[in-house]
């Protein structure tokens, strides 16, 4: 295939090219698998899917990084220094991992799916900015292992010394897991644990440390993962995003729950990116999309996965949705009125805030609409919002068509988008559900930033400039309060129909809305679709107002935007998001401004979760929901 | 004789709703004790509640002098009650070994002392089955398996909840066996009952159980005299 080989030699080479790849791809699987394993493993027995399992796996590498180093000038640069730094490396994540639990997640295993899935988001903010203040914004070249390297040659191929490593540290650690669960003390309380935590603990056993015990192992071997991929990989600060969605679909695919279904589908996974890169390079994300595909549709629960494992979260209380008092009404108007009335008393920069809060508001209400009466957690929203932002960008570059034919555009084109997505995701629920969004809005965010021909990559989509008739701030604010105000009504008008009535149905209890007549799914994935509609309007709003569009706006941070919006506003309550945009935009504008603004809203969020488990809007209700008529019956 | 276990005043809630109301029990060590009721009556809850799962409870729990009332079920456990529920809950993909290795404790004063060759004996059945997962054996297997797995742990008094049920009559003979046994090793047992002729033959006393509050208690031979309790709180 090469364009070297001559016909006479085309046997030997092609075999030995064909060896090579095949090898290549077994070992960029063992990282992969090793993080998948620690998330399978966490989730079997703890039922958190850990979104922080990427950042553990970054800090694997980078205390990899350091240890190496130290350990290099303490006791020289042989086999055992540098061995033994990456499996202390490890062990401190392991350690790391250990004390996350104990600190946070002890306290919120009782907590709904959405708090705790929250709550590791909050630790990934806070561990980023720490991996930046300890190792600098540059990307670190990792070192050499002893001994390994250049190549060895399969029949004329090279293959870099240190693959065979990484081959063989799957198969190893797969092996030693398998040990671990079957023939130890441990591993056998694991297992149990797995099946029913509840009467392991009624036979005796004190589950949190079970559970603290599971998470060192886990993070453990997310640091290895980590640590193992450094002669190779090296060490960045985006790394930790990259390896999540990988692990998730390995996850999905291989099936939650299941280690050798992790190594299964990490190998797969390995060998479509070997092949992939080679065939056509931009394919290796559509083809794990095909992947994924195929496997969801022949095994719902992926390879070795088994349905039961799935849908234990605990489902959110929600109250009734009555009809609006008017009282409430009363304060919506006024609101509205207020807000009609902002050009006159704030100024240029308040009402660019302003602009920016009405926006994520009415994303946030998108995204309410899935997870609040839907009872589906998407991780992947900003695929829909920077899909509309890019739908109207790539019109204007393409096109040249105007503004209000863009805006009226981008919506149907988010759509189509939650169509296709919405289409695989709705075939599961719960933490699966949760995990595919993220992963497939992660594949959108790769494919926008790497076909930089068509979308300009990181270079974005510059010049939406707006129609002269909305060309002043004032006058674009009232378009938006205008768009804003109608989407986030409409959706609350679509929730409070018959539509959102049997979306609730099949939240509350699938099997009896499936015997009324409820198609579930289909009721799902319409409201995924919609929900997608009026994000991506956010989107094509939020394109116009910056004039430009940045994949940021697809990546897993704008994602957990959205959900931080939701979250602050409590998922009961449909007039959440609002207060959530507002609080969202406000702590951002405020910490934005100082250095280490992630960590401080990772532990804002982490504290709110711990804190307020009703989220803003429901603390108010509870408080002051007298006043206008809307007490919660729950609160009483 | 201070009893060994204690309930006074104990309301307890599943869910929000409110199932036990204001309840006294005690049990003596050495006792077998039968709660008997209608079906929803409120005696798993009861065993739930002692053993402090899925309930929220208020009011004294005092087992061996100690209040648990606000103690984890490990730690309850732990003390040396043994707990065996209603759906038998053994774990499906273990085998038989490993489930009783799940249940092994440290042993404990004052009980006896259980290995797995012990538990052999008592239940022959599972011995052969010893490498079988345990999803893949009978409801009569795993009913005596769930016993076995508790008893790993050497308790001193066991909560059995309703050990009877849906087993076959042959089944149900050797259960009554088995609780005969532990009760001849000195174990105290509250096992809640529907099945008036099981609980019979191994309970020593009583309580009937009926809307969450106590409406009887007395011996067994009390109770199985007393048409009229009999007709008002348990037939169906």
């Amino acid at each position: 295939m090469g364009p070297h080989s001559s016909p006479r030699h085309l046997d030997k080479t092609t075999l030995g090219f064909f060896l090579v790849q095949v090898l290549t791809g077994l070992s960029s699987a063992a990282s992969l698998f090793l993080v998948a394993a620690g998330l399978s493993l966490i989730f079997g027995v703890t039922r958190v899917v850990n979104f922080a399992h990427g950042s553990f796996y970054m800090l694997g590498a980078y205390f990899g990084l350091t240890l190496v180093a130290l350990f290099g000038d303490w006791f020289g640069r042989g086999h055992l220094s540098f061995w033994s730094a990456i499996l202390c490396a490890a062990l401190v994540v392991g350690a790391i991992g250990a004390l996350v639990e104990m600190t946070i997640l002890r306290r919120i295993y009782r907590s709904p799916e959405l708090f705790q899935l929250v709550a590791t988001f909050g630790v990934i903010l806070v561990i980023q900015d720490l991996a930046l203040w300890g190792w600098g914004p540059e990307d670190k070249l990792g070192p050499r292992a002893p001994d390994l390297r250049g190549a060895v040659f399969i029949l004329g191929q090279p293959l870099p010394r240190y693959d065979l490593v990484l081959i063989a540290a799957g198969p190893v650690v797969l092996g030693l897991l398998w040990l671990l669960l079957n023939r130890t003390r441990f591993g056998i309380l694991v297992r149990a644990a797995t099946i029913d935590r509840e009467m392991v603990g009624a036979l005796g056993v004190n589950q949190a440390w079970l559970f603290t015990g599971v998470f060192f192992l886990g993070s453990f071997l997310a640091g290895l993962g980590g640590a193992l991929q450094l002669p190779k990989g090296g060490a960045d600060l985006l790394m930790d995003f990259t390896v999540l969605a990988g692990a998730f679909v390995v996850v999905v695919v291989g099936g939650m729950g299941s280690i050798t279904g992790a190594f299964l589908a990490a190998v797969l996974i390995g060998q479509l990116q070997a092949w992939g890169v080679l065939l056509l390079p931009q394919s290796t994300l559509v083809m794990m999309f095909l992947v994924m595909a195929v496997v969801l549709v022949v095994r719902p629960f992926g390879l070795l996965g088994r349905p039961e494992l799935v849908g234990h979260g605990r489902q959110m209380l929600d109250d009734p949705l009555r009809p609006t008092s008017w009282r409430f009404k009363g304060l919506v108007l006024l609101l509205v009125l207020g807000l009609a009335a902002a050009p006159l008393y704030l100024g240029t920069y308040g009402l660019v805030l302003l602009i920016d809060i009405l926006i994520l508001a009415l994303f946030a209400t998108a995204l309410h609409a899935i997870i609040g009466p839907g009872g589906l957690v998407s991780f992947g929203h900003a695929a829909f919002f920077g899909g509309g932002a890019y739908a109207a960008a790539l019109l204007v570059k393409y096109a040249g068509t105007p503004m209000a034919l863009n805006l009226v555009l981008a919506p149907p084109a988010a759509a189509l988008l939650a169509i296709v997505i919405g289409w695989f995701c709705v075939r599961l629920s719960g933490v699966y559900f949760a995990m595919l969004t993220l992963a497939f809005a992660q594949i959108v965010w790769s494919v926008v930033f790497q076909w930089g021909e068509v979308t300009g990559g990181d270079d974005g989509i510059l010049g939406l400039w707006r129609a002269p008739w909305v060309r002043g701030r004032i006058a674009y604010y009232y378009l938006v309060l205008g768009c804003c105000v109608a989407g986030i009504l409409a959706l609350r008008h679509g929730l409070s129909s018959p539509f959102g009535y049997a979306l609730r149905a099949g939240r509350d209890s699938p099997l009896r809305a499936e015997a009324i007549g409820i198609d579930v799914r289909r009721q799902q994935w319409a409201a995924f679709t919609l929900s997608g509609a009026f994000a991506g309007l956010a989107g094509g709003l939020y394109a116009y107002s910056k004039g430009s569009v940045f994949p940021n706006e697809m990546a897993i941070v704008r994602s957990f935007d959205g959900i931080i919006m939701v979250f602050f506003g409590g998922v009961q309550h449909l007039s959440g998001p609002l207060a959530g945009a507002a609080a969202l935009t406000w702590l951002k504008d405020s910490l934005l401004r100082l250095e280490m603004w992630r960590l401080l809203l990772g532990l804002a969020v982490i504290a709110i979760v711990i804190l307020f488990p009703q989220g803003i809007a429901g603390f108010l209700k509870q408080r002051f929901g007298r006043f206008v008529g809307i007490r919660s019956e729950l609160s009483s | 004789m201070k009893p060994l276990l204690e309930l006074a005043g104990v309301s307890a809630a599943y869910l929000g709703a409110k199932i036990l109301f204001d309840l006294d029990l005690s049990l003596a060590d050495g006792e077998v004790v039968a709660l008997v009721g209608r079906n929803g009556a409120g005696k798993s809850t009861l065993i739930k509640t002692v053993m402090g799962i899925q309930v929220r409870r208020s009011g004294s729990i005092r087992y061996d002098g100690q209040d648990i009332v606000r103690l984890p079920a490990h730690a309850i456990a732990r003390l040396g009650v043994g707990y065996v529920p209603e759906e038998r809950r053994v774990f499906g993909d273990l085998t038989i070994l490993e489930n009783l290795e799940v249940g092994r404790q440290p042993p404990r004063q004052g009980a006896p002392v259980w290995t797995t060759e012990a538990l052999f004996e008592i239940f022959p059945n599972l011995e052969e089955l010893r490498h079988r997962p345990a999803g893949q054996t009978s409801g009569g297997e795993q009913q005596m398996l769930a016993i076995a797995r508790t008893l790993m742990g050497n308790p001193r008094l066991v909560l059995l909840d309703e050990p009877s049920e849906g087993l076959a009559p042959v089944i149900v003979e050797q259960m009554a066996a088995a609780v005969g046994k532990l009760k001849s090793q000195g174990l105290s047992v509250l096992l809640s009952e529907q099945n008036l002729r099981f609980a019979g033959v191994v309970a020593d006393r009583a309580y009937v159980i009926e809307s969450g509050h106590i409406r009887f208690s007395g011996s067994m031979q009390g109770l199985i005299e007393n048409a009229d309790v009999r007709r008002a709180h348990l037939s169906v």
